[in-house]
Parts: C-alpha cells; structure tokens; sequence
C-alpha cells in the first residue's frame, strides 16, 4: 500500500534582507496510514515550515525551491490552488501553537468550527454542530453541550487547544499536523490536552505528525521520531529504538541533556545564618494581592529553586527582594540585617551584594552598548577601576564565563547567540562581585543542549566564588539538575519547602505531587502509567466518598 | 454625462479585456501554475494597468499635452537622477557607506539627493542666487522662460513677480528662509516635547499624569487652527513688527508641534523603561543622568529620527501654509508659500503660454519635492527598522 | 453589555470635558492679549470714551472667571457675541445690527463648509478604504509599491499645490470645471455640486493617501494574525477569509483611520478654501484672523476644535462597541 504522505528531497528558503536562505535542505519524509510521526528540534530546526510544507501550503517571505510532496497520491506541488484547497480543513488539518491566537476573536467556537465541514460539502450545519458536541465530549471538555457557545475569550487555554483538535477533526481528516500544541501550556494542564489529543488519534486512526521540541512529550505522542538540525535530517526511528539506542552524537547530547545532576550539598548548621531571609512577605499590585505571608531561607553557598506555575508568584517575590516592589508587610534580611524595602533606600554596598540574571537575554543588555561596556560598567560603577585595570578586569569576567575576550569585547548584544548573550548576563552579574544571584527562568528561552552549558557554568562558578542562588523556574528538570532546596509556590503562598532528596520522595503535599508527577517523562509508557493510577486514585476517592 | 458613460464604457472593456486575456494565456501556456492559479481580480488589475500605459502613450503623442509631456519629464529626471547617485554611492566612499546604498530603494536615494541639494542651496544661497531676495530690479510681470519674443528676459530665466523682483533669486533665498525656520522650528520642538516625553517616560507618577493631560488637551485642537488663533494674538503683541511676528510664528509652531514629540518620546520612553537592562542599571543603583542618555536615548534615537523627518514635514508644511494664507513668514524675506500666493493669478495664462503657469507652480513644487524626498527616507528608515525587529 | 455602556458613558463624559477644558484655553488665550482689547481693537486714535462703551458692551469690566461663564453661557445657547469687523464701534449707539453677530457670519458658512466636507468624504471614504485593501492583499507587488509613492508624495505636497495643480488641469487648460466656487443661496444641488467638485476633490486627494496608508498598515497587521492562517490552513477561499476573518476585526481599526482622517479634513478646509474662494468657515476663519476679529476667531476656533474632538470620540466608541471582548464579557 502507498503511503499516506510521501516527501522527496523537500528544499525550503525564506526571504530575508532581501536574499534567499535555506530553511529545509532537502529532507525526505514517510509517513504511514495511521501512524505517528514526531518531529523534533530545536529553535530554528525549520520543524514547522516543514509540517505546513506538508499540507501544500507556505508562509509569507518563504518559498519551496526543490523535492516533491505527495499526498495520497495527489501531487501537492503541482497542484492548482483550488484542488489544494479543497485538501485543506477536509482531509489534512492543522492544529496551531497558539489557540487563543488561532481562533478568531469575532465569532464563537462553534462557528469557526462548524466551516470547515460545511464549505467542504461534508456535512450541514445542524449535523456538524451535533457532532461537534460529540467531539467536545469525547476531548473531556467540560459542558460540551454548551462550550461551543462560547467566545474564544472566555475559555481556558487549555480547553481552546482541545477545542481546536475537535475542529481538526470535524471532517475526520486522514492528516493532522499538530505544531507545538501544548507548548504554550503549564504542565498540569498539558498532561490533559496531550491524553485528549492521543486518545482521539487512536479512536479515529488518523495519521498525525507531531512537531515539538521537548523529547519527553514526543516520546508519548509518536510512533516513529525524526530528529531536525538546521533543515537537515539527523535520523529517523521508531520510538522506542530512538529512546533506547540513538545513533547520531547530536541525537545523543540531546538525551545526554537529562542526565545532566549535581548532588545535593551538605545541609547548613544549626548556627548558620542565611545569607538572604524572607519573613512573612505579602505583597500586592494595587489592591490585588499576589504574595501572601512568603517565608524562606538561602544559606550561602547553596541553591534554592523556587517552583511554581505561570501565577504563582515567584517572579513578584525576586521583586520583592530587589526593592523593585515594596511589601505591604513582612522583611527581607540580607545576613541578618533588615534591607530597605524599596532599592531607591538601599545603599550602594547593598545593591551590589544582590544581582539579578534574566530569562530574556535579548532584553537584558542594551543592545547599542559593546560587551565591553555592558561588563565594565558594574566594576567601573562599584570599585572605581578605570582604563587598563578596568579593560583587565572585563578580559578576566569574560574568560570566566568562558567568552574569548579578544573575539568578544567588542561586540554587540545583537551580534550574539542566546546562550552568548546569556553568559553576557551572567558576567555582568559577576562584575559586581555578588553573593546571591537570582536567576529567574534563565534557562527557559534557551535549546537544551544551550541551557545545559548554562547550568554547568553557573555550578561551577558556585564552587569558585562561593555564590548563592536563587533559581526560579517552572521546569523541574532544571530543578532535579542543580537545586539544592526547593520552595514550591501557588497562587501567591508557599505551598511546601525543603531540601532537594526530601521533595523528590513521597509523601509530598499534594499540588507538590501533582506538579512532580505531571512531567513528562522520557518513557514511552510514561503517561499511560499516570492516567490509569491517576484513575485509580478517582476511584478510590470516589469509593471514600461514599462510605 | 458622457464623461460617465465614457467611464463606465472603458472600465467594461477593460474588465472583457482581463478576461479574454486570461483565458487566453490559460490555453496558450497549456495551463501553467502561474495564469491557472491567477485570480480574475489580479488579471482585471494587469488590463488596467495596461490600459493606463496606452492611454499614457496617446496623452504624450497629443500635440496639446504639454503639462503631461513636462511631468513624464520630470519624473525620468528625477528616477535616472537618483540611480546614478546611488550608483556614484555603491562604488565610492568608504564601505559602511556603499553598503547602506546597495541595500537601498531607488525613492530613498531620491529622497536623500534631494535632501543634500536643498541643504547646499540653503547653506549657499548667496553665492549662488544671481540677485538679492529684496531688491527690485525695473521690469515688473516678465514671463519665464527668457524668450523676449514672449515677454521674457534672458537676464532672469524665471521671470520677476508683479514688483519685479527676480523670481529665481527668490526660490534660491527661499530655500534658505522657508526651510531653514522650518527646520529650526523641528529643532525647538524636538528639544521641548522629546525632552519632557522621556522625562515623563522615566520619572512617571503625577508628572507624567499631568504633563500627559496636559498635552491631551492640546492635541485636542486642531493644530492648524490653534497655530492661526495664537497668531492672531501674536500679531496684535507683534504690532507690526514683522521680524518678531516671524519669530512668534516659529515659537507658537515649536511649542503645539512639541505636543506630538512629546506623545511618541513618552511611548518609545516608556517601552524602553520597561526593559530588563533599564531595570539592570536601576537596581545597580544608577542616577538619572545615566538612565536617560546612557540607557535610553540611544535606544530612542532611530524612532526619534525617523520622527524628526515626519515632524520637518508637517512644520514645513504648516509655515508654508501659513505663508499661503499670509499669517507665516513675513515679507520681505522670500518664502515659498508667500510667492505662491502672490504669483497665483498667472495659472490663469496657462493655456496661451505654458510656461506663464509656471511662476506659482516652482515654489509649490519646491515645497512638494523636499516633503517628498524626506518622506521616502523616512518611509525607508521605518521600513528598515521594521525589518530588523522581525 | 453593561460594562459597554459604561465605558462608552465614561468616554462621553470624557470629551464633554475636554471640550470644557478646551473653550477655557481658547478664551484664556484670547485673554493674553497686552494692554486692553479694546484699544487694541479702535486703535490709538480713539477716544476715551468710545472705548469706555465698549468695555461695558463687552462687559470687559467684569474679572476673568465672570467673563469666561458667561461667555460659555452665551455661547452654549447660540450667543457667540458681535463680529468687531461688521459692527461699527466708532458711532456705537447700544443697538447691534443683526447682521453682525458673529452667528449671522459663520451659520450660511458652516452648511457651506460642511457640505464641502461631505462631498469629499462621500469619494474619499469608499476609494481610500478599497484601495487600502487592496494594496494590503497585493502587498509588494507593484501595485503595492506604484500607491506607496503615490500616496506619500500626495501627503507631502501642500493643499495648494495639489490645488493649482487641479485648476491649471481642468479649469485653464480643459476649462470642465470653475476655478472659483462662488456659491449663493438658492442654487440648485447640481451646480453646488459642480462648484464644490474642485476643491472637494483637492481635499480628496489629500485624504486618501492618508486614509489608504492607514487603511493598508491596519489590514496588514490583521492579515498577520495566527486566526487568518487558520482559516486559509481550513481551505477558505480568499473572499470568504477576508469577508468572515478579517473584517468584522477589521472594522475597528478601519473605522478608526476613517474618523482620524475626517478629523484631518477640518484642517485641511481651511486651504482649500481660501484657494476655491470657498465661502465656507474656513476662509472666514482666515480673514478674521487678519483683520483680528477676535470673536469670530474664537467661534471659529471652537467649532473646529468642537468637530475635531466630536471625530475622535465617535471613533474612540466605535471601536470599543465593535471590541468582542469587551461585548462578550467573561
């Protein structure tokens, strides 16, 4: 039997500055009738020029120069516009990154979702809206008989992702091509859309290609893997081979990235005083109060990971310990001594003792100063170095943070990679010879294999300078690589605090236990093992409920 | 009536035009992608184009066209003008700048040309002007073109104006009157309203609360009408004086036209502010001085720029208006505006000597030419900015 | 619904005050005028008395804050005082001919003005908004590029440019239509129309390559949206993607460029009108300026500035009535 979808040496190239440049350099792809391709890769992989590729259709500024794509023996190159379009929406659907953005603001979901099948011929209004209900029932959205009803704006983002698979399937497409449809999602949330959306492909036996960049979904998701750098292909295997036994080195350095774990260090003695202390801080903007009574403690030289999903506060509380936001109650001690609470009170030997690294590195260093002088200015500003012991000074920060001085110095923001600009960051912070860093989200805008050269760097200049951390995040595998405490936070109030090995084993309070359990593993029996104790565990409450 | 009959009549033959031609292209090109996929909209698009041309053709082959056959002219000029200076550009000079002209449209290099000629024409004007701006040379009315035949002089190639002035010299002058006050007028403008705005921008709280209600309120007249009322009183305080009612008119345009620098400091101000590194240098401990002009005016200054090109126009277009109307610049200082209305009653010998309505016309153009030349650079550098941030 | 109306009240109350806040600036301004309006009005030579009768016609007598409510009382019942250059000061006698109430003035003037306005917007709208779609749709092709010189050197030129240009073409050369617009009551539609049509198209012009710059960065930004790639990756056809996605988001924006660009028009009257010889408010505005009368300059100003901000509110309410989410609350 043919396959489904067949691509032959497929060349993609985008315009920009007025030029041409290759996105996909001729990448062949199979995929089977009912089968589960996943497409991994990182930023810039081209992984979703690619999957539009696949249906016939390209973006703006983007063009394919070369190869041949076949769809159940239709030739989409070559192909009138009509013929592709009558493909489109009816036999091969696509489900965006972004639903809130994807669903037109104007009309209900209802509308948008019964066009497809309507257009098409394939069933009328009444029929599809029926069905549509059906599908909104078998996705486990809640109130499936009335959600439709609804404007985009008044769903969850959640429920408008699996709102958007049912739109996908209202003409029970042979296709579906999913870009990155839980990224934009925290993870409690995305174990429901990742069940709904599997469990849908399987009942249904449609062919799917699943574009993501994080292994551990994929390995959930997909039958087969194809592994993306730069527009080329690294290699293509079953699931479970792939996870087991990769055969390319990049393919490697990306399970490699996993394992990647520091060993918790010794806990502190009883008459070690922290070296950053958080009293019983509540803080609002305006009259919403978003930290409620947040207590913790860092003691030097160790790391402690705050935790906690989009919400939770962890960003307000860096701004409470900067001065940024001054708490309606509570203090923050910096060895002992009560700091100001706005930064505008603290003194300058203040300011410095605490610096800050930030999840954006493109909005982190101004971008019309050299590394030089985005470096220099810290010790210039807090020691007074000038000319050549200040031009020293910079060389020896940026050596440590493992830039070439002689490459580097002069160079601007916008001339540098993420991970450079984000070591950039760092060196910054370093230039004012600090004892806490708080890092929040640094890792999180950054490609694995980048975050994890990240990570080391930081460990490593803990051990040299004998620096603090606080680390906040949403992902834990950051957390299980280098934390040594973690505080977990929702919705404004610490939920549960300790030291690394005592959170990672049970029994855990149970958000903790849900937030734990909800990451994605690299197993590919992983999340049909969490459903069914997940089930159980209904049942059984379900069964105490009663008595 | 007819006209409209005419109209509709040429539109439908047109409109059978892109359809026949449409099929046909599908039958001869044996169906390729590119006329198969082709929308009739698109098709209709290319026969109005077409019909555009030939109509174009037919006006220039007219023997009476002499208007269309000069603008033609005109703008061949103008393009084979700016390709060879951006020629010129690519190959001479140092690198950084041949790289910024190969990258470049033909309008922005127009735009530039134009811009480096008015400058030299202001700065030089002189040396180069043939007569003085004020003084009164006999002959008044002569025609342009220097034909005696005509009425013309060679010894004044545009003609002199009902006082008999050179007209030529008076351009030139104007060059440096008009466009110099507008651009002085940018300057003030550009130092109150950018000033304030990025204060506003950074210090925020009831500063920015007031100054911002304040400039709403200004913005909420018409500034064209704002600027005539304040004259008016301007010209009583004035009273008489000429040079100091020219000096007023520059302050109360500075002073309204601020109020929209002030408006697009304080939003690119306050997009800056919200950065991480703005918030980097506060929490360093920094002072003031280093936050605005080390951290956010040379962030500020691309919007900035391309700004201040937006607000020359509209000044220079405002003083000319003023000029027009006879509350801007005051003569007898030469100024476009001004001679474009004293010498408007000569459109009317248009149709015996073609060149008669040129008089008024060369002012209004050498207003139009240099709004036209700013506005493709900053349509360019927006373009660019635009670009990179993608 | 309710936050709508709201909203929309609050907006309401909103320009109310800004047009409060703005008559005071308009009178205040008037009121910095050196020395006594008076004199300045009669002049040096006039005698003492003649300018102690107007001072008490005037009510110049009264303070400040007095005479700025009453002026605003006055003015909100129809009341906008005596044009100085109409009513004969020197042999004042108590009694004000009718025909010089700066109301007598501007009220044939402004239907004038209004109807040139409307004309204009009548050919600009419809023209600026379909050629604005279409040069969004057909971006970068040379369509696209040909109305961006267009229209930006159409925006640079002066009114009167564009003007003489239009009179050289059709009046002088091919005499289709009268230079000057001398209009007078009891024409009929046809030949005001025929009056009007120059400089209505000069404004037209000038206004639909604003309107069209903004009605294309407006259909551009929308076009950009993830929900119009949505709905072309469903298989729409082109006409359906722009009349059922982009539309109804677009009519905001849209409506937006729309009443900015009217608001210009009030500007751009002035010009035009005095090249036309238009008898419209704009040209009275200009000759009242130079003959400092200052009444009839500060009514003129107050109803410009007036349509200016009644323009943007309409376009501040519009896009929040046509705002789903503010229509749809959660």
């Amino acid at each position: 039997m043919t396959p489904l979808l067949e691509i032959r040496d497929l060349r993609i190239e985008g315009r920009s500055d007025e030029e041409w440049h290759p996105i996909i350099n001729g990448v062949d792809l199979t995929l089977g009738r009912g089968e589960v391709l996943g497409l991994i890769g990182e930023s810039g992989a081209g992984k979703s020029t690619l999957g539009l590729a696949a249906m016939g259709y390209v973006r703006d500024g983007v063009r394919i120069s070369g190869g041949s794509v076949m769809f159940d023996g239709i030739d989409l190159m070559n192909a009138s516009t009509e013929e592709k379009r009558s493909l489109l929406g009816r036999r091969i659907a696509y489900v965006a990154q972004s639903a809130a953005a994807s669903f037109n603001p104007a009309h209900k979901l209802i509308d948008q979702h019964v066009e497809a099948p309507v257009r098409h011929g394939v069933q009328d209004r009444g029929e599809s809206i029926e069905d549509a209900i059906e599908l909104y029932a078998k996705l486990r959205l809640p109130n499936p008989e009335e959600i439709g009803f609804r404007y985009p704006h008044q769903v969850s983002g959640g429920q408008l992702q699996r709102a958007m698979t049912a739109m996908a399937m209202s003409c029970r497409p042979d296709l579906i091509i999913f870009d990155e449809p839980t990224t934009a999602l925290d993870v409690t949330t995305q174990i429901e859309v990742l069940a709904a959306i599997r469990d849908i492909v399987d009942q249904f036996g449609t062919s799917a290609i699943y574009i993501t960049h994080d292994l551990a979904v994929v390995a959930q998701m997909a039958d087969r893997i194809k592994v993306l750098l730069r527009g080329d292909e690294v290699e293509t295997a079953p699931t479970r081979e792939m996870l087991d036994a990769p055969r390319e080195d990049y393919t490697k350095s990306l399970w490699a990235v996993r394992g990647y774990h520091r060993p918790e260090k010794p806990k502190p003695g009883p008459e070690s005083v922290p070296i950053l202390a958080v009293e019983g801080v509540t803080a609002a903007y305006g009259e919403q109060v978003v930290l409620n009574e947040v207590s913790f403690d860092i003691h030097p030289g160790r790391t402690v990971a705050v935790v906690g999903e989009s919400g939770s506060g962890k960003s307000t509380t860096a701004r409470v310990i900067t001065g940024l936001l001054p708490p309606r109650s509570g203090v923050v001690r910096f060895e002992g001594e009560a700091l100001p609470p706005s930064y505008r009170q603290r003194s300058k030997d203040q300011l410095r003792q605490i610096q800050m690294i930030y999840q954006m590195a493109d909005t982190a260093l101004n971008p019309r100063q050299s590394i030089a002088q985005i470096v220099g200015r810290p010790v210039r500003f807090y020691s007074g170095l000038k000319g050549r012991r200040l031009a020293a000074r910079v060389d020896e920060l940026l050596e440590q943070i493992e830039l070439d001085p002689a490459i580097y110095r002069d160079r601007l923001p916008g001339e540098l990679s993420g991970g450079q600009k984000q070591r950039v960051g760092i060196a910054r912070a370093l230039a004012a010879e600090p004892r806490l860093i708080i890092c929040d989200e640094v890792t999180s805008a950054l490609d694995q294999l980048v975050a994890e050269g990240i990570l080391k760097l930081l460990a490593r200049l803990q051990d040299e300078l004998g620096l603090s951390y606080m680390f906040i995040t949403h992902d834990l595998a950051t957390v299980k690589a280098i934390a040594d405490e973690v505080v977990v936070m929702k919705e404004g109030r610490v939920i549960e605090q300790g030291p690394k090995t005592e959170m990672f084993t049970p029994p855990h309070h149970p958000y903790t236990d849900l937030l734990l359990s909800s990451v994605p593993e690299m197993d590919p029996d992983w999340l049909d093992r969490l459903l069914a104790e997940r089930r159980v565990e209904a049942l059984g409450e379900a069964a105490t409920d009663k008595m | 009536m007819s006209l409209w009959i005419w109209l509709l009549g040429a539109l439908a033959a047109i409109a059978a035009l892109a359809w026949i031609g449409l099929w046909a292209a599908r039958r001869l090109s044996g169906n390729a992608p590119r006329y198969r996929d082709m929308s009739y909209g698109v098709a209709f698009g290319y026969a109005l184009a077409l019909a555009a041309i030939a109509a174009g053709i037919w006006l220039w082959m007219k023997p009476g066209a002499v208007y269309f056959r000069w603008a033609v002219m005109g703008f061949a000029i103008c393009a084979v003008a700016a390709f060879l200076f951006r020629l010129a550009g690519r190959h001479l000079g140092p690198e950084r700048l041949k790289r910024q002209f190969r990258k470049m449209p033909l309008t922005a290099a127009f735009g530039i040309l134009v811009i480096l000629i008015y400058a030299f024409v202001a700065i030089f004007a002189g040396w180069i002007a043939p007569h003085g701006q004020e003084a009164v040379l006999g002959a008044a009315n002569v025609v342009p073109g220097g034909d005696p035949a005509m009425g013309g002089d060679p010894a004044f190639p545009l003609g002199t104006d009902r006082i008999g002035r050179d007209i030529l010299s008076r351009l030139i002058y104007g060059a440096q009157n008009t466009v110099g006050l507008a651009f002085a007028t940018t300057l003030l403008a550009f130092f109150l309203g950018g000033s304030l705005g990025l204060l506003a921008a950074v210090v925020g709280g009831w500063l920015d609360q007031v100054l911002s209600r304040g400039v709403d309120v200004l913005m909420a007249i018409p500034s064209l009408i704002f600027a005539l009322l304040l004259l008016t009183i301007a010209s009583v305080w004035a009273d008489g004086a000429r040079g100091l009612l020219t000096f007023y008119m520059v302050l109360i345009i500075a002073v309204i036209d601020s109020t929209r620098v002030f408006r697009l400091a304080r939003s690119v101000g306050i997009g800056i502010v919200v950065m991480d590194y703005v918030e980097a240098a506060k929490l360093r401990g920094e002072g003031m001085g280093h936050l605005v002009f080390r951290e956010i005016l040379p962030n500020a200054m691309a919007p900035l720029l391309a700004e201040f090109g937006l607000r020359f126009c509209f000044v220079f277009l405002t003083i000319a208006s003023l000029s027009f109307l006879g509350v801007g610049i005051q003569p007898p200082l030469a100024d476009w505006g001004t001679m474009v209305r004293d010498l408007a009653q000569f459109i009317n010998f248009a149709a015996f000597a073609p060149m008669v309505a040129l008089a008024p016309l060369l002012p209004a153009l050498a207003i139009a030419i240099l709004t036209v030349g700013v506005n493709f650079v900053v349509d360019w550098m927006l373009h660019r900015a635009s670009g990179l941030k993608s | 619904m309710g936050s709508v109306i709201r909203i929309v009240l609050q907006r309401l109350a909103l320009g109310l005050l800004t047009l409060l806040i703005v008559s005071a600036v308009i009178f205040g301004a008037v009121n910095l005028l050196p020395g006594d309006f008076a004199q300045a009005v009669l002049g040096q030579s006039a005698t003492p008395e003649a300018v102690a009768a107007i001072r008490t016609q005037l009510g110049l007598d009264q303070p400040l804050p007095v005479r700025y409510a009453q002026w605003l009382w006055d003015a909100a019942r129809g009341d906008l005082g005596v044009s100085f250059a109409q009513a004969n000061f020197a042999s004042f006698t108590g009694r004000v001919d009718p025909s010089a109430t700066v109301l007598a003035q501007i009220g044939p003037r402004f239907a004038n003005t209004m109807f040139l306005a409307g004309v204009t917007a009548a050919i600009a709208v419809p023209l600026a908004v379909g050629l604005g779609i279409l040069a969004a749709l057909w971006r970068d092709t040379a369509f696209d590029k040909g109305a961006n010189i267009a229209t930006l050197s159409s925006i640079s030129s002066p009114e009167f440019f564009v003007a003489y240009i239009l009179i050289l073409l059709f009046a002088v050369v091919n005499p289709v239509l009268p230079s000057l617009s001398n209009i007078f009551p009891g024409m009929s539609f046809g030949e005001r129309l025929e009056k009007t049509l120059l400089p209505a198209l000069t404004l037209t012009l000038v206004v639909t390559a604003h309107m069209m710059r903004m009605t294309r960065a407006a259909i551009l930004n929308l076009m950009a949206q993830p929900y119009i790639e949505m709905a072309r990756l469903k298989g729409m056809r082109p006409l359906r993607v722009i009349w059922r996605h982009a539309l109804p988001n677009a009519l905001a924006p849209i409506v937006n460029v729309v009443a900015l660009n009217l608001a210009y028009l009030v500007t751009g009257v002035v010009v035009v009108e005095v090249v036309f010889v238009y008898p419209g408010i704009g040209q009275l505005f200009v000759d009242s300026v130079k003959l400092r009368d200052i009444p009839v300059v500060q009514a003129c100003c107050l109803i410009f500035a007036a349509a200016y901000i009644l323009l943007n509110l309409t376009a501040d309410i519009l896009s929040i009535i046509s705002n789903p989410r503010l229509r749809h609350p959660k």
